[in-house]
């Protein structure tokens, strides 16, 4: 809402301002303190001061040398990227299919897709399980992924996107001769760039961030995502907490990483689904 | 084919091309969402420990689970989860946007402060927490107590504190998102309603109550259903946060999702966990279905 006075000059507003800031320095001093401690050698471990008087990279040196990290970073990155672009691709074709054409059982397809978005993770993992299981999809990228490989809620928001579309566009390109799946491809998709933004970055960091499905599915170590094998290394180094933080300081720093590049797209997408959803 | 094809209509090709795009979604859909509920549903009415096969045993995991005082403990402590941390996270998010939204000096960057934690791992957020909890000399809550002068608090490892230690950072991670949305939901109502009543002389209280919040019911509806089905299925953080996974101590941070895992991937006891997920799902389902009521009453 707009002012009717002058904010610099009202104490109100600077009383407002400063207490609602310092609640945002609260919010990430855990931040803080964890990349802090993932500096500190040992003996400065329960000096709990925020900057190290002798900052190293011991830990991190160790961390890379003596766990798994690196293997589990290229773990989740691939997995990440290979599941981002599948719902990419699948969700908008799906969506597009479901704004744009018009057939027999349109609708029962589209009420059978948003019907799965009621049914949580937690009452499908058993049959995933048996499923890896019995076509030896465990300790594999394909087990960790193939559940994320299509999502009942990007279809929803891409047919929700393609609307924006003018069918006219689409009409024009058939008489024009261009294949159906080159007027998705070259004509539709172009114009939904906002939401295919939005959609790949949470797709990206909702795989990154995954725990329940990667930790029944994976076994052993070497097939580890980021959050599990976090979770293994730090249940073995229980009392060693600069390298918990600095284990858990590499899981987070790309997802930071990843915000401070997309804020924009970020804050837009979230507001996207939540008016959307 | 190609001449059977040449000789449809438009809307005819338009159809077929739509099976054919659809056909690899439409699939996966099917074996990876749509037929595993029906398995759990049949699972959650036999005993299977995933070596022997399946013995239908009709409604016995139900009788079972109703007669289970853990079944009880965990039931109860996932709607802890959700009574205290899905008002205080709402409040909380809801105040900060309302003032937030107010200021305009760094508002981006302040906004940005109170997002950071919601993208962040939720494994490695949980073991931060548990380091703060930590005792003397360790513990950054008990050093901060001790240097005050109280006691030391023995947090995680109380049966009385622990599930709220745990719902600490569960809410402070989720604040951000809501915070974001809430800011949307304030910025969408039109500048003339608050002109207008400023005019008539309206108190700022006044106008929070009879046009900010009204008008806000939608977004406001929306972050109830979210978080709820957040604090529902809260996973991650009592796992990373409790000895072993375990959510103890003596079960009290139990949570049904938890309890589920436990039951199907370290005991193997896989009808009485799909029974337990039927639960989940009944639960998360009421919550839902009561919001789209009320969306529809206005």
């Amino acid at each position: 809402m707009t002012l009717g006075f002058d904010p610099r000059r009202d104490p109100r507003k600077i009383a407002i301002w400063t207490l609602v800031a310092l609640g945002g320095v609260v919010m990430v001093m855990p931040f803080a303190f964890m990349i802090s401690t993932s500096l500190k050698s040992r003996e400065e471990l329960y000096d709990l001061r925020l900057f190290p008087l002798a900052p190293t990279l011991e830990n991190y040196i160790y961390l890379f040398r003596e766990s798994r990290f690196v293997r589990w970073f290229l773990n989740s990155f691939v997995i990440a990227s290979i599941s981002t672009a599948s719902v990419l691709f699948f969700d908008s074709l799906a969506g597009y299919v479901l704004c744009k054409y018009r057939f027999k059982g349109r609708q029962i397809v589209f009420i059978a897709i948003l019907s799965t978005l009621m049914i949580p993770t937690e009452m499908l993992v058993i049959p995933w399980y048996v499923m890896s299981k019995n076509l030896g999809w465990l300790n594999t990228y394909w087990g960790i992924m193939f559940p994320g490989m299509i999502t009942g809620f990007g279809v929803f928001l891409m047919k929700q996107f393609f609307e924006t579309v003018p069918d006219a566009l689409i009409d024009a390109a058939r008489i024009d001769g261009l294949s159906e799946f080159r007027i998705f491809w070259e004509v539709a998709l172009p114009l939904v760039t906002p939401a295919l933004s939005a959609l790949a970055i949470f797709t990206f960091l909702g795989s990154w961030t995954a725990f329940l499905w990667p930790l029944i599915v994976t076994n052993s170590a070497s097939n580890y995502t980021v959050p599990v094998g976090l979770a293994s290394f730090s249940g073995e180094f229980t009392t060693e907490w600069n390298m918990i933080m600095t284990g858990a300081a590499v899981a987070t720093i790309p997802t930071l990483v990843v915000f401070i590049l997309l804020q924009k797209y970020i804050i837009r997408g979230v507001i996207l689904s939540g008016v959307k959803g | 084919m190609l001449g059977w094809y040449r000789s449809r209509t438009v809307g005819q090709k338009q159809a077929v091309w739509a099976w054919i795009f659809l056909a690899l979604p439409l699939f996966f859909f099917v074996s990876i969402r749509l037929f595993p509920t029906g398995y759990t549903t049949y699972v959650s009415l036999t005993d299977w420990n995933l070596l022997r096969p399946k013995a239908f045993v009709g409604l016995d995991n139900y009788v079972r689970l109703w007669n289970d005082p853990v079944f009880w403990q965990v039931f109860a402590n996932t709607f802890k989860y959700l009574l205290i941390g899905m008002p205080i996270s709402l409040g909380l998010s809801f105040m900060v946007a309302y003032y937030l939204d107010q200021v305009r000096f760094l508002q981006g960057t302040i906004r940005a402060l109170y997002f950071i934690p919601f993208l962040t791992t939720a494994a490695a957020m949980a073991w931060v927490w548990r380091w703060f909890y930590q005792p003397v000399p360790i513990g950054i809550f008990n050093l901060i107590l001790v240097d005050l002068g109280f006691s030391q608090q023995p947090f995680l490892r109380s049966t009385s504190q622990a599930l709220g230690s745990i719902l600490a950072p569960a809410i402070w991670a989720g604040l951000g998102f809501q915070i974001v949305v809430f800011l949307a939901g304030l910025r969408a109502i039109p500048d003339t309603y608050y002109e207008a009543a400023r005019i008539d002389g309206v108190g700022r209280w006044t106008i929070l109550r009879e046009i900010t919040l009204p008008l806000l019911r939608p977004t406001i509806l929306f972050l109830v259903v979210v978080s709820s089905i957040g604090f529902l299925r809260i996973f991650d953080k009592v796992y990373n946060m409790t000895v072993d996974g375990k959510g103890g101590p003596l079960n009290m941070t139990r949570p049904l999702v938890l309890n589920i895992y436990q039951l199907a991937f370290t005991d193997y006891r896989m009808g009485y966990a799909a029974a337990q997920t039927m639960v989940l799902f009944v639960v998360l389902l009421a919550v839902t279905v009561i919001q789209l009521r009320a969306l529809r009453s206005k």
